[in-house]
Parts: structure tokens; C-alpha cells; sequence
């Protein structure tokens, strides 16, 4: 019986933060590196701006052991499949960071060849502007994910959304970080 | 030669002041002028170019391998001439639609050369130069994939950027739009 | 069988409902199989040979690249990488784009080394507007160039050692590439993609004090380099896994088109800043690395004394620096500078054209080629007179270089094939454009 169908009171909160708080705390991203976003992913992942430090510095070739996938760069037409294929091989909980603004709407390339943003192959989470974002701005992404996931409903069902994935369903308004 | 001052001028549309066919500087051009009928040689900003008719141009490519030193294929290009607000005419050269640019290089003689032959859109087959330069295998067929150019005689001529299902022939100036609308989320995806 | 035939049928009809492209062929039994990209593999009657794809999405391939490989058990028997994976459309996105805004677009293609693709292409608008840029802006486009062949090559220094198993490698060759990425933030305001080369210039002038940080950064790097020199060209693990691999000869490379490093490990020490320089590099000493076995060893060991090369050229770069404008000062050309806009209508007005409209080319073409650390890069610029080329091409060298995998990948093995790959260097951006 998986956790959906544990009813939801008071001795299942505790419960659902100790999932919570082990969710996101080792989210394991898969690489999922196409252009020039992909450096400053790795950047991210290198000893100055150290994502070890949240857990996530095992980027997992296998999306089936991967849980968060980020689209960093533009997605060709050739590669949409392939992403939306990398996506489904991936195990529930899943979630999805477009990463640039190629991935998030295409960016500077509205032409044929781009997919306007991945969010019309797969459910995104969190979309990081720049071209390509920083590693900062990328953190600030991932952090916001991680208050997503601690603030975020599990035991309620995800809604299929029209794109077929898996969105996270809030319940309430989303909490983001305070802005300092 | 024209006087370049259009760009002096705000509103003006340039005339057409590209280089005009001079005597032969360049000794390769002019070999390759002497041999082949109808090949034009221009000089454009400082670099040598001859136009020559397209059945010759694997013939070109082997002289210049052969004889000339050019041991390297450089780059092969299509340029769509469709919508050009002023073209270069070169005298003795019927201008098409389509022109293949051909760039090769010589190391031991340190110089670079340019072929360029015209290619017409009712019928644009080009014999391919793979058999002389295998290099130019992945450009060929980019030219193929993108503008829609034959080579004949490329041993696989096949699209190497697009989907292997996709239609037509994106760089071609009357096929993909280079601009197109704006998506949101929700709206149905092009494939 | 033919309750098998007709599970695998089932099988594949629902993988093909669930993906667009048709997925690898689940049926053991294919004799034919189309790959993507073209070409029917030869009879394979049921041998001992078996097709797999790697790729496109796999940590050891340097972005997109899918490659067939024939295998019989371990041995790699042939190679055929199938490219387009990243293809942007950036040649037809440069036909929409004015001359002023083309950068921001070329300088996407070879990520790992934005200012050569800015290079060439500002350089292709210049000559075919006839106009010269003045000599202090041809330094800073020296300079600059030789820092992004710094971090291009520390790039190859980290993707290189962690392709092949030393993971360390990867943290450091980005401690040191974070030096540079910070030097091209102060100075460019971009960390990558910083379009700073310009058709007429440059795009500012260096801030203050930039030669001492710039000769830090150059100290640190050397560091580093000497660093990765000890931990590696001599580690007897490396050299088992590099020596004697992806062997590749001057003819094949002649052949295939192939420059760079590739055909420099070849024992032909062709380096275009040497024989075609179009930035001042006759002014400045430093020497051509090459080497002549053409294995995977020599040219991880050319791209890492390159990188001390480059270091060399900053150094007398930052000692040789003119005085002087660092663009062209032609109002119809380069923007005038932010605080005369607001005192002058005339300088608004020009801004505002500038930005707008562009500049208008005069019709011609012309080719112009550069050394970029993976090789010859080339602009194919053809205009008629309007603000927007008619065709701007980039010739990278990665797409050439690209077709070494053939020659270079076959008997080989599995892990050796990604070792190869890994050195032929490709940044999938300047191959599919």
C-alpha cells in the first residue's frame, strides 16, 4: 500500500515531514546537460558553488535513479523525444527544472528547430531565467524546489496535467524564499 | 571598382558595387580559368574566387588537389539567393537561385581559394566532392538536409540535422519562418 | 517464434506509441535496421555483432551526441555518430537578426569559447564594410580570445579527466576556469555567451586595473596546469587508458578537414595564428604545441601546454597594450557612448538607429577564418545591401573534427571509444548550429 492511500491526520503529518525533509534533501538530478546551460550546471556541481552542500552533487546518468531532471539549454525538435522518453523512464517523485531561457520558452530562438519551452513535452516545476543563469541563480532555483517539495502536499493525488506529467500538488499558495 | 560609400548614406539601399572582374592576380584562378571554359575569376576584399559552371566542379576540386596542393577541403555552403535586395553580378555568369560555395586551403602554399558555381532551383543537383575530399561527407549533407541541394554521387545522402521525417528544407528562404509566433503553455506543440 | 513475433510486435507498437521517434528495434532477430541519420547497416545475419546506441543524453559524450556503434562483445567495430541532437536554426536566426544583434547569436555555437565565434563573425562585417578597427581593440580582442582559449582548454582538462575515471580532474579544471569566468564577468559583464566582440570593436574598454588581476589569473592557471601535469602525464593509469589510443595520420586528417589540436597531434604543426594571423599574433612570442603520434595522450598533452601558451600571449598582451579607442568611432557604426544621449539629440538618434535598424552592408561575400582552440573556425558572410545578412555560415571545426570518429573509433574498445570522443573535443553547439 503506497502512501497515497494512508489516510491524512494528525500521526501522518509527522510522517509526511520526515518524507518531506528526506525528499528534498537528496534529490538526485539527472544529467540532463544539452548547451551552453550545461556548463554552468557543472559549474553549479564544482567546488566553488558546491550543490554537495543540499545533498545533490551525485548526478545520476540513469534517469531510473534519478528524481530530478534539469533541462539545461535549448531542445532541438530530434531531441524532443528523447527528452519526453528520459523523462517517463524516471520513477515517481519526479521533478522537472527548466533551466535557461531556451528551455523554459525557447529563448532567443523562436525559429523551427527549438521546442518553445519544455514545458510543452514535459511538466516543469521550476523554471531559472538567463542565458545562461548563473550558478546562484541556478541554486536559487533548486532551493525554491526544495521549499516546493517541503511545503508541498503528498498525500493528495497529482493531477494529471494536460501535458501528461506529474505536478506537484500544492493545496495552498506555493511558498517561495524571502528575497534578502 | 565601385566606390563604396553607401554605408556613408542613411536611407540609401547600396547599389550594387561589388567587385568587378578584373585581370587574373591570383596564379591558381587563373590555371583554373585557363582550363575550364566559362569560369569567371573576381576578386572579392582581397580573397580569389572563381565561378565556374557546376558540372566541373568535382573536375576543379581534382585539379586543385592534384596539381595546385590544395590539401584541405575548408567548407562547403548554399546560399539562397531568393530574396536579395542587390546581388553581386559577375559578368559571364548566369545568376541562379542557389549558389555552392566551395572554400579549400593549401598548406604548403599557404593560400586560400573559393569556388563557387551556380545552381538553379527547377533543377539543383551539384556533383558531390566527397570522392576527392571525404571531408566534405557531413557538409554535403547539411546542404542536402537544409537547402535541399543533390549531390551526386555522395555515398550517403541522407538529413544529419533535421528528423529523419521532417519536410522540406528549413534554410531555404521561402520554407521555415525564421520568426515564429510565440507559445504559451497549453498550446499544442509543432510535432 | 511466432508467439514471440508477435510479443515483440506488441512490444514495439507500444514504444512507438509512447515516443514520436521510433525507439531502438527490441527484435533480436533484425537484419536491417535504418538508422537515424541515414544509411542501412550492412547484413548483420544473427553474427555475433551487436548494434547499441549511445546516447544522445549520457554523461560521457561532450553534449548531444548519439553514436552507433557496432560491437562484438567489447571490441568497437565501427562508429557512425549521428549528429543534430542541438541543431538551433542559428544560420537562419542570423538571416533575421540585424548585423548589430548577430553576435549574441554566434557567440551560442562554441559555448566553450564564445569570443572566437564573435571574432569571426564582427571580423566577416568588418571586411565587408571596408573599415579598420583601431589598434587597441585589436588588442583586447587578442587577449580576450586567448583568456577563452584558457578556459575552453581547462574545460577539456576537467570533461577529459572525468570521461576517463580521474572525477577529480573535473573539480579542479573548474576551480581554475572559475578564475577566468570571473575575469570575463569583470571585464565583459558575461561569464559565458558575453558578446563583447563587436563589428567595430569591442563592446567597452577595460575597467580599471585590469592588468594586475588579469596577471593573477594568469599565475593561478599556470599553477593549476602544473598541477594537473604532475597528477597526470606521467600517472601510468592514464597513460594505459590514453597512449597508442584513436591513433589518427595526416592524411586522414588532410582528408577529412579535420584542424586543431587533432591535426596537430598528427606531427603537423599548422596553427592559423601562425601561418593566416588576423589579430596581432606576429607581434607577440609563443610557440605551436604539436606532437607526432596522433593518440589521445598527445593531444590531452597539446591542449594542456596550449594552455601556457595562451597564458604567455596575455602576459605580453597586458605589457603591450595601446592606447587608443577601443572601437571604431563611426556614429553609424557603434553606438555612441551612454552619457552623450543624454546631452545630444544627435547621439540619440543614432543610438536609436543603431538599435532598431542597424547598420546597412554593402552587397559582397567573404570568408574569414580564425585559430579557435578546437580548430579553424570561419564566417561565410554574404550581404546585399540591407541590414540582415543574406547567409551567415560558421564553418566550426567541431563538425569536422567530428568525422575523425570514424577512422580513430574502429577496433577499439567500449570505454576506449568514449575516451576518444572525449578528445576529439566537440562542443555539440558549433556542430549542429
Amino acid at each position: 500500500m503506497g502512501l497515497d492511500q494512508v489516510p491524512h491526520n494528525f500521526v501522518t503529518a509527522r510522517l509526511e515531514d520526515v518524507v518531506r525533509w528526506g525528499r528534498r534533501n537528496s534529490v538526485f538530478p539527472a544529467t540532463f546537460g544539452l548547451a551552453c546551460c550545461a556548463l554552468e550546471m557543472m559549474a553549479t556541481g564544482a567546488a566553488h558553488y558546491d550543490l554537495a552542500r543540499f545533498g545533490m552533487e551525485v548526478f545520476r546518468a540513469s534517469p531510473r535513479q534519478a528524481d530530478l531532471m534539469i533541462v539545461a539549454g535549448r531542445v532541438s525538435q530530434k531531441m524532443a523525444p528523447v527528452l519526453r522518453q528520459v523523462y517517463d523512464q524516471m520513477v515517481e517523485p519526479k521533478w522537472v527544472i527548466s533551466m535557461g531561457v531556451c528551455a523554459s520558452s525557447g529563448g532567443m530562438f523562436n525559429n523551427y528547430a527549438i521546442v518553445q519551452g519544455v514545458d510543452q513535452i514535459v511538466p516543469v516545476d521550476v523554471y531559472v531565467p538567463g542565458c545562461p543563469p548563473g550558478p546562484e541563480t541556478l541554486m536559487h532555483g533548486i532551493l525554491t524546489l526544495h521549499e516546493q517539495i517541503r511545503t508541498g502536499e503528498l498525500l493528495l493525488r497529482r493531477e494529471a496535467s494536460p501535458t501528461g506529467g506529474a505536478g506537484i500538488d500544492l493545496g495552498r499558495e506555493p511558498v517561495g524564499l524571502s528575497t534578502s | 571598382m565601385a566606390d563604396d560609400t553607401a554605408r556613408e548614406e542613411d536611407h540609401e539601399p547600396a547599389v550594387s558595387g561589388g567587385p568587378a572582374p578584373g585581370p587574373v592576380s591570383d596564379e591558381v584562378a587563373a590555371a583554373i580559368v585557363a582550363r575550364f571554359d566559362g569560369s569567371v575569376f573576381v576578386e572579392s576584399h582581397g580573397q580569389p574566387v572563381v565561378y565556374v559552371d557546376r558540372s566541373v566542379i568535382a573536375d576543379v576540386a581534382l585539379m586543385l588537389r592534384d596539381e595546385e596542393q590544395f590539401t584541405m577541403l575548408i567548407d562547403t555552403v548554399v546560399v539562397d539567393h531568393l530574396l536579395d535586395g542587390s546581388r553581386v553580378r559577375v559578368d559571364g555568369i548566369a545568376a541562379e537561385r542557389f549558389e555552392v560555395v566551395v572554400n579549400f586551403l593549401s598548406h604548403p602554399r599557404n593560400r586560400r581559394i573559393r569556388i563557387v558555381c551556380e545552381v538553379p532551383a527547377a533543377d539543383p543537383t551539384v556533383p558531390s566532392l566527397t570522392p576527392v575530399y571525404p571531408g566534405a561527407n557531413f557538409p554535403e549533407r547539411e546542404s542536402y538536409d537544409l537547402f535541399g541541394i543533390v549531390f551526386a554521387g555522395h555515398p550517403d545522402l541522407t538529413r544529419i540535422l533535421m528528423p529523419d521525417d521532417w519536410h522540406g528544407h528549413p534554410l531555404r528562404k521561402d520554407d521555415a519562418a525564421a520568426r515564429v509566433p510565440v507559445t504559451f503553455k497549453g498550446d499544442p506543440s509543432p510535432r | 517464434m511466432t508467439s514471440d513475433d508477435a510479443f515483440w510486435t506488441k512490444e514495439e507498437a507500444r514504444l512507438e506509441r509512447q515516443t514520436d521517434e521510433g525507439a531502438q528495434q527490441l527484435r533480436p532477430t533484425t537484419r536491417e535496421m535504418v538508422i537515424a541519420g541515414g544509411g542501412m547497416w550492412p547484413q548483420d545475419d544473427l553474427g555475433d555483432t551487436m548494434i547499441i546506441n549511445m546516447g544522445p543524453q549520457h554523461p560521457s559524450t561532450h553534449g548531444v551526441l548519439r553514436l552507433m556503434m557496432e560491437l562484438d562483445g567489447e571490441d568497437v567495430l565501427q562508429i557512425k555518430p549521428v549528429i543534430g541532437y542541438l541543431h538551433t536554426g542559428m544560420e537562419k536566426t542570423g538571416e533575421e537578426l540585424t548585423y548589430v544583434q548577430g553576435t549574441t547569436n554566434v557567440t551560442r555555437m562554441d559555448y566553450a569559447s564564445n569570443f572566437a565565434n564573435e571574432l569571426v563573425y564582427s571580423m566577416a562585417v568588418e571586411r565587408l564594410l571596408d573599415v579598420e578597427v583601431p589598434e587597441r581593440a585589436v588588442w583586447i580582442r587578442m587577449m580576450m580570445c586567448e583568456l577563452s582559449r584558457m578556459a575552453s582548454h581547462l574545460l577539456f582538462q576537467a570533461t577529459n579527466g572525468m570521461d576517463m575515471g580521474a572525477v577529480s580532474m573535473l573539480l579542479y579544471g573548474w576551480r581554475e576556469r572559475e578564475e577566468v569566468l570571473r575575469i570575463f564577468e569583470y571585464v565583459t559583464g558575461l561569464r559565458m555567451n558575453c558578446n563583447y566582440i563587436r563589428p567595430g570593436g569591442v563592446a567597452a574598454d577595460l575597467p580599471d586595473g585590469w592588468q594586475d588581476r588579469i596577471l593573477d589569473v594568469c599565475d593561478t592557471v599556470v599553477a593549476g596546469v602544473a598541477d594537473y601535469d604532475e597528477m597526470l602525464s606521467t600517472n601510468p593509469i592514464w597513460l594505459e587508458r590514453t597512449v597508442g589510443l584513436g591513433v589518427i595520420t595526416t592524411e586522414e586528417c588532410l582528408a577529412l578537414g579535420i584542424t586543431g589540436p587533432i591535426l596537430r597531434s598528427t606531427g603537423f604543426a599548422w596553427d592559423l595564428r601562425k601561418a593566416q594571423p588576423q589579430l596581432p599574433y606576429d607581434e607577440v612570442e609563443f610557440d605551436t604545441i604539436y606532437t607526432t603520434n596522433g593518440d589521445v595522450y598527445d593531444r590531452y598533452r597539446i591542449r594542456l601546454y596550449e594552455i601556457l601558451e595562451s597564458a604567455k600571449i596575455v602576459r605580453q598582451c597586458v605589457e603591450k597594450m595601446p592606447d587608443g579607442d577601443y572601437r571604431v568611432q563611426d556614429k553609424k557604426l557603434t553606438p555612441p557612448p551612454r552619457a552623450r544621449i543624454d546631452e545630444s539629440m544627435e547621439a540619440l538618434i543614432h543610438h536609436f538607429k543603431l538599435f532598431t535598424e542597424g547598420f546597412k552592408v554593402p552587397s559582397g561575400e567573404t570568408y574569414v577564418a580564425v585559430e579557435s582552440p578546437r580548430g579553424e573556425i570561419g564566417c561565410y558572410m554574404v550581404s546585399d545591401g540591407s541590414s540582415k545578412p543574406v547567409r551567415m555560415h560558421i564553418r566550426g571545426p567541431s563538425f569536422y573534427n567530428l568525422q575523425s570518429i570514424g577512422p580513430m573509433g574502429s577496433d577499439s574498445l567500449v570505454a576506449d571509444a568514449v575516451a576518444i570522443v572525449s578528445s576529439i573535443d566537440p562542443i555539440l553547439g558549433e556542430v549542429d548550429r
